[in-house]
């Protein structure tokens, strides 16, 4: 049982507590379900219940009024062949392809380039700003930037300065996915920028003078001594960057209104439209298991390749 | 390093400073600009004139201070009760034998990984039964349950050294006791952390307001300012700017203010947090 885990603690307290340990043990198994009661009875009415709940969902037809018929696999063979939700997922797909490499290239480059400078504070301020801000406000703040044709401050002043006439970011399916991907690696910026500079300062200054004393130049390292001590961070950030990817939803659905535009059209935001728009909760809780299910299986390829990469101190 | 270096350095991360900055810059200069002007010369980077009155405007078009409270209130409960049941189960986890410890801790874990659009209908139809739709519990409740949170706050407990709570059950006190005068207090950094993440997800949450709320009085700032943004947004820019300076603004000041406390939890939550 777990209570031998915590045998050094026991014996120490032994020679006072020696008549009534029992007395403690009964009495801590009791404590143990008061401490986890709140958050157990939330994970299981609010997360496990409702998990289960969208399974059984999944498998039925229902608008949440009339009766709910099961159909078995039938949501699912009909999201899988429809040519709109297949464009959601590959728009998914594309949007962490950009987002999560570009992002974290260049919050490490920014890290590092932070690392060594003076007056670092400053700048740290200035790029976490649009994480504290909500992503309501940097959406409609950006639309009016990229705005549609010449009305967007962007494309205008282009135009007007040296008459070439730019994409309407917002409105063209090709360019869409591109400025979804730039706000939401200009919104996410800072964050990684600030947990990889925590990561760079747990690096010894002695190991780095080390790798220098024996003649490495600054790519060497990079690539021998900072990355293979940041790897953990690095992964972790990648990990966390891969799901709130593919979560997405508040920048996207605000930007640019994927309703009119199907170039921005996410799986979440075909569970919010077949579960909320037209109220097929079996349709909607379909799409929401494949994207649980392709979560899983990015992240399990993520741990798996991690074993090649990820440098942990023993 | 070398003195150029330093220089193109400092030029490089000005530049990518002045990026970051612009879409604030160009919100609060496009907060002063009349519809006249957006016709007129929509190009202008300056108002011309200058339009303060948007502000008063759109204040007294939109219930903003309702807004504000009804974001302000929620994520303060959501805070408060999430530190205070996550640090119980991750007392619990890190420092009391029970059959099933490890199991349940497994759960815990591998509850971080669902979606929050997988039990987000669901959830609609439970509150619904529940008659708390369009009510500010269907926002709160399910928050509190936060597996990420018993998680992190282990991490810090494990940190406490197990002789303080020796010495105190030495001295009579029982595990409430322990864990309310010895654990909190030790864990005060994590519990920073945490409750600066739960605020921010709480304040700029947007997907669930717009699923759950319907009543405008009801609403938190991020659906104010969306559902202003879908009606007037598109015609009046000054307006729209005007109110989501106001809704930003605020939030920046707080930033400012604390921003090494919250820089540092940031930064904490990558390395010790997962």
């Amino acid at each position: 049982m777990s209570a031998v885990a915590e045998a050094p603690a026991r014996e120490r307290s032994r020679p006072v507590e020696r008549v009534r340990e029992p007395r403690w043990r009964r009495r801590d198994r009791w404590w143990g379900a008061v401490f986890l009661a709140p958050q157990l009875l939330g994970l299981l009415v609010f997360l496990v219940g409702p998990l289960g709940f969208a399974v059984v969902l999944s498998f039925m037809r229902w608008d949440g009024l009339g009766d709910a018929t099961w159909v078995g696999l039938e949501n699912f063979r009909t999201q899988l062949t429809d040519p709109y939700f297949g464009r959601a997922v590959w728009n998914t797909v594309k949007i962490g392809l950009i987002t999560v490499p570009g992002g974290l290239v260049l919050a490490l480059l920014l890290a590092l380039a932070l690392h060594g400078v003076r007056g670092r504070t400053a700048y740290r301020v200035i790029y976490f700003l649009p994480v504290v801000t909500s992503s309501v406000a940097v959406s409609v703040i950006w639309q009016m930037i990229l705005g549609g044709g010449t009305d967007g401050i962007l494309n205008g002043t282009v135009q007007e300065l040296f008459g070439v006439t730019l994409p309407s970011w917002l409105e063209d399916p090709t360019w869409v996915v591109p400025a979804i991907a730039v706000v939401t690696v200009w919104s996410s910026l800072g964050l990684n920028v600030v947990i990889f500079l925590a990561g760079l300062a747990t690096i010894p200054p002695s190991l780095l003078e080390a790798a220098r004393i024996d003649g490495a130049g600054p790519w060497q390292l990079l690539r021998s001594v900072i990355l293979p001590m940041l790897s953990p961070t690095v992964f972790f950030t990648l990990v966390v960057s891969v799901i709130s990817s593919f979560q997405a939803f508040d920048l996207i659905y605000v930007l640019v209104n994927p309703d009119h535009n199907e170039g921005a059209q996410t799986i979440v935001y075909k569970v919010y439209q077949q579960g909320f728009r037209e109220f097929q909760f079996g349709l909607s809780s379909a799409a929401a298991l494949i994207l649980l299910l392709l979560t899983l299986a990015v992240t399990a390829v993520q741990f798996k390749a991690q074993k090649r990469f990820v440098h942990y101190e023993s | 390093m070398t003195h150029r270096k330093q220089i193109l350095l400092h030029a490089v991360l000005t530049l990518g400073g002045l990026l970051m900055l612009f879409p604030f810059i160009w919100m609060l200069l496009t907060s002063f600009k009349g519809v006249g002007q957006m016709i007129n010369d929509p190009l202008a980077w300056l108002p011309v004139p200058w339009r303060p009155r948007n502000y008063p405007d759109v204040l007294a078009e939109v219930p903003l201070g309702q807004a504000y409270w009804n974001s302000m209130y929620i994520a303060a409960v959501t805070v408060a009760a999430t530190l205070f049941t996550g640090a119980m189960a991750a007392y619990a986890f890190a420092r009391i034998p029970f059959r099933g410890s490890g199991p349940l801790f497994g759960l815990f874990l591998a509850t971080q990984m669902v979606p929050a659009q997988v039990t987000v209908v669901p959830l609609y139809i439970m509150l619904a039964e529940l008659q708390l739709i369009d009510s500010h519990l269907a926002l709160i409740l399910p928050a509190i349950a936060n597996p990420f949170a018993v998680f992190l706050l282990r991490q810090f407990i494990r940190a406490v050294p197990v002789e303080l709570e020796d010495a105190a059950r030495i001295d009579g006190a029982g595990r409430w006791t322990i864990f309310w005068r010895i654990i909190l207090p030790n864990i005060r950094p994590g519990l920073w952390t945490l409750g600066i993440i739960v605020f921010l997800a709480s304040w700029n949450s947007y997907f669930f307001p717009l699923v759950f709320l319907n009543t405008p009085d009801l609403f938190t700032i991020p659906l104010l300012l969306d559902s202003f943004h879908s009606q007037r947004g598109g015609v009046d820019y000054g307006l729209t700017a005007a109110l989501s300076a106001m809704t930003v603004v605020p939030m920046l000041i707080a930033f400012l203010i604390g921003q090494r406390k919250i820089l540092n939890s940031m930064a904490s939550s990558g390395l010790g947090g997962r």
